[in-house]
């Protein structure tokens, strides 16, 4: 009997085991779902490197809610004072990295796992771009993609919240008072956001019921669809052919592998070499060099002073020297709200990716030295804006931030222009292996 | 696995040792997860030892402490109420506290180290309500006539001797908890620890 | 020749900034690393509830935590432990809050992480309270009748100052000069503070020796895992042509 996805139901052997499946697989698409997504999901065998930031991005995800499940076990979301005269939410999070058992290693997983999450992604982006993965048919996973990346901002940043340090405090104030910046209804749009006229009690908690229960489960919708796309049209590849317009007589592409068990026991190899990567850090570095864990952030949060100087956690920083690098009012309107629109702008403008580039080859192999000079020149300059936005303001790193932005904006509104004119090489009809 | 069967040996040793040491590896990083919902630095601190004086105890009281969240009853027998116990041993379900129940050096006639002093956890080991304290003889109480005074758990009707032995034929299934306790002197109990600096 | 000047043209993009940022902040001692060292530590345990718990508690550590530096509960009961009846009790301000407000202005904030906090681009927190500790100054202007280089108008007083005596800032060669001499000569007395220090770091992450312990044991474990893994993907991926 065949199922409504065409794949043949599981056929018991007569052994009871045999007919429990058979049961089973009667009654839930476990056999599809197996052979569809992976026994019989054809993948181009010529995956490389930035082929693993993809499962490994699963990986994190994974890590980050099993940590999160533990940590919501001992956390306090109270930004009262206790008998000590700390606030109980910082005091909480001492307390699982003292008093809890392993405690220290929870959280420190959970901490790392916030930056490893941003370095994966922005791989997993960047080898988007480098093989022209956004384009069609793989626009809408791209698109899915990017909402992915803007609601881990929001999981990111509501999460930082959370340990109510000095940064924690301070930074939610910044980003909050951006709302502030919109015509009209910013300033009672702000106030909404916080409950409060300062970042105070009521923002801790529903930052704490957003981060541990809202943002995630959209997370989670967000990656199945991303996941169900990819898989409807099938993966690109490092030479950015179509391996389903060549098939064998049973209809299977000629450069595809099945998924399980090729790329299931590859991605098994990065995934410990990952874990090798990421335990160094937890273990032996668990600070990031005061990137990953704040150094001002084991100040406990004081509203009334400001830290001498404070930058978003290293993730956030292209985009907010984005935000500074707008000084200038336009329109009469002053020139923050310019610079929270050219930030929204900055990330919002991935997104038109599919539709920007027009270039005849999708990846880079193929592409001539005018693409490849502008992807360069970008990586640059979103490598320095994110340099930049660690360091405290100075004029010279404002004019640089400056001319970045503009590279940053330039690279996405040129590109039909630059991509469509650069002289690319033939495609292969096969992949190269 | 495979449908074509043809799986060789040197493959399936390599499926076997990855998943083993992978395993291997994933149960052993269940055990930080699951050690840390064990009682915290902080619960061992709250639910460390508690030292109590009985100097005042007059005989015949009744004190309650609190050690790991639960009530610590000190109660400091009369000599009638000691002279009740042997009287019942036919009456009670385990009246040589065979059923672990308290330390070894409480495993007596009076389940104490001084025949007097009992120290007892006051939860009933039913479902855990607290019994209260019955201690007059006869029906005065609203108890049968025969009582010879004890405990009564409001809840289901377990009844105690004055000894915390439960009676026969009772919800309760065995005697109340004596917890470890040490004597630092004459009158200072200290409960939750068998001997001082062990 | 293009790639080549391509890539100079942009190092020197990626190299700007640095350039630009390079002046650095305050010029901070480096603190001698006593981590391995339970003398030290417990000597720096010692002058902490000696000289600093009077006013700065430690709230996140419980008087427990230090017989990991070498001490039975007894001796930390009988040598350490006098603000507290428990030893699994954390080591709270001796004075009470309220009142120090009135001394001081401010409440002295609670060292358990000052260690971890003071960490900066100029050096780590270790670095800080070292240098931090061997800036003070008599200073008449103060109300404290005291001063620091590294902290300007620090609200504290010299709490070490009988140990190290009295120094004297000169204002014309900007730099603190020694005036009446403490209990120790300036050796000594450094290696008090690194010893105090020592203890500040130890306490600002206790399990930071035990977290490295497992690390090792952790990755010695994905090393094997690597292997058996890589040989199975190579094993999988040689039908592939």
């Amino acid at each position: 009997m065949a199922s409504n996805s065409g794949y043949e139901k599981y056929k018991s052997d007569g052994s009871l085991l045999g007919n429990v499946l058979e049961w089973f697989d009667a009654r839930f698409p476990a056999t599809s779902l197996w052979r569809g997504h992976l026994a019989e999901y054809y993948a181009p065998k010529n995956f490389n490197f930035w082929y693993f930031f993809g499962s490994l991005a699963i990986v994190v995800l994974a890590i980050q809610l099993t940590t999160g499940i533990f940590l919501v076990m001992f956390y306090k979301p109270d930004a009262a004072l206790n008998a000590n005269g700390v606030p109980a939410a910082f005091a909480s999070v001492e307390y699982i990295m003292r008093d809890v058992n392993w405690g220290w290693l929870i959280r420190y997983m959970h901490s790392t796992g916030a930056s490893a999450f941003f370095i994966v992604v922005y791989l997993h982006m960047f080898r988007g771009m480098l093989y022209g993965s956004y384009r069609k048919p793989r626009e809408l996973i791209w698109v899915f993609g990017v909402l992915i990346f803007l609601v881990l901002m929001a999981e990111a940043f509501m999460g930082y919240l959370l340990p109510w340090g000095q940064m924690s405090f301070w930074g939610a104030q910044v980003i909050v008072n951006l709302f502030s910046a919109i015509p009209l209804i910013g300033d009672p749009l702000s106030l909404w956001i916080r409950g409060d006229y300062v970042i105070g009690d009521a923002t801790l908690n529903r930052f704490f019921s957003f981060h541990v229960i809202a943002v995630p489960l959209a997370l989670l919708g967000l990656v199945a669809a991303h996941v169900m796309a990819l898989h409807e049209v099938g993966s690109n590849n490092p030479d950015g052919i179509e391996i389903k317009e060549h098939l064998d007589e049973k209809g299977i592409p000629l450069d595809g592998v099945p998924f399980h068990p090729y790329y299931t026991v590859k991605d098994i190899v990065g995934v410990v070499v990952f874990a090798i990567v990421f335990a160094g850090v937890v273990f032996f570095a668990p600070e990031g060099g005061g990137y990953f864990l704040e150094y001002n952030n084991f100040f406990p949060a004081d509203p009334l002073k400001t830290p001498p100087h404070i930058a978003p956690v290293w993730y956030f920083t292209p985009f907010y020297s984005i935000l500074r690098a707008v000084v200038w009012p336009i329109f009469g309107i002053d020139a923050k709200f310019w610079g929270v629109v050219a930030m929204g702008a900055s990330v919002m403008i991935i997104a038109f990716l599919p539709w920007l580039d027009r270039s005849p080859a999708k990846s880079i192999r193929y592409r001539g030295p005018i693409y490849k000079s502008f992807l360069a020149v970008f990586v640059v300059a979103f490598l320095t804006l994110g340099y930049l936005g660690t360091q405290p303001p100075s004029p010279a790193s404002e004019l640089i931030s400056q001319i970045c932005s503009l590279i940053y904006f330039g690279f996405f509104l040129a590109m039909p222009w630059y991509s469509k004119i650069d002289k690319c090489k033939p495609v292969p009809e096969r992949v190269t292996f | 696995m495979s449908q074509e069967g043809k799986v060789d040996c040197g493959r399936r040793r390599l499926i076997v040792a990855t998943a083993a040491v992978g395993g291997a590896g994933m149960v052993t990083a269940m055990v930080p997860f699951l050690s840390s919902m064990l009682p915290s630095e902080r619960a061992k601190a709250a639910g460390a030892p508690v030292e109590v004086d009985v100097g005042n105890l007059a005989p015949g009281q009744l004190m309650t402490v609190e050690w790991r969240g639960k009530p610590v009853w000190i109660f400091n027998r009369s000599p009638e109420m000691l002279e009740t116990l042997p009287k019942l041993e036919s009456a009670v379900a385990d009246p040589k506290s065979e059923v672990k129940q308290q330390p070894e050096y409480c495993k007596n006639a009076t389940r104490s180290i001084k025949p007097n002093m009992l120290v007892a956890i006051g939860i009933c080991t039913h479902l855990g309500c607290s019994p209260s304290s019955k201690f007059k003889k006869g029906a005065e109480d609203g108890m049968p006539a025969d009582w010879q005074g004890g405990f009564l758990c409001p809840c289901h009707g377990s009844t105690f001797d004055f000894a915390g032995r439960v009676f026969k034929s009772k919800p309760a299934p065995t005697n109340l908890e004596i917890p470890p306790h040490t004597y630092l002197s004459d009158t200072r109990i200290l409960i939750g620890e068998d001997r001082k600096g062990a | 020749m293009k790639t080549r000047m391509l890539k100079s043209f942009l190092t020197a993009i990626l190299l700007l900034p640095l350039a630009v940022f390079a002046a650095g902040g305050a010029h901070l001692d480096r603190a001698p690393d006593v981590q391995g060292d339970q003398a030290a530590l417990q000597n720096g345990a010692r002058l902490f509830v000696n000289y600093c718990l009077n006013c700065h508690g430690m709230s996140f550590v419980r008087y427990k935590r230090l017989t990991e530096l070498g001490l039975n509960e007894q001796q930390v009961q009988d040598n350490l432990m006098f603000s507290a009846d428990k030893i699994g009790e954390p080591m709270r301000v001796a004075a009470r809050t309220g009142e120090q407000k009135l001394w001081f202005g401010a409440a002295p904030p609670d060292l358990s992480l000052v260690a971890r906090a003071r960490a900066s681009a100029d050096g780590s927190g270790a670095d800080w309270l070292y240098t931090y500790l061997r800036s003070f100054h008599r200073d008449a202007q103060r109300p404290t009748g005291w001063n620091n280089t590294l902290f300007p108008n620090v609200g504290m007083p010299h709490v070490l100052w009988e140990l190290q005596g009295q120094p004297e800032f000169d204002a014309t060669a900007k730099k603190i000069v020694p005036g009446v001499p403490g209990q120790l000569s300036e050796a000594e007395y450094d290696k008090q503070v690194a010893d105090l220090v020592g203890f500040l770091v130890w306490a600002a992450e206790p399990s930071a020796a035990f977290r490295r312990q497992v690390g090792v044991g952790v990755l010695l474990f994905l090393l094997v895992l690597f292997g058996v893994s890589y040989a199975l993907k190579k094993e999988f991926w040689k039908d592939i042509k």
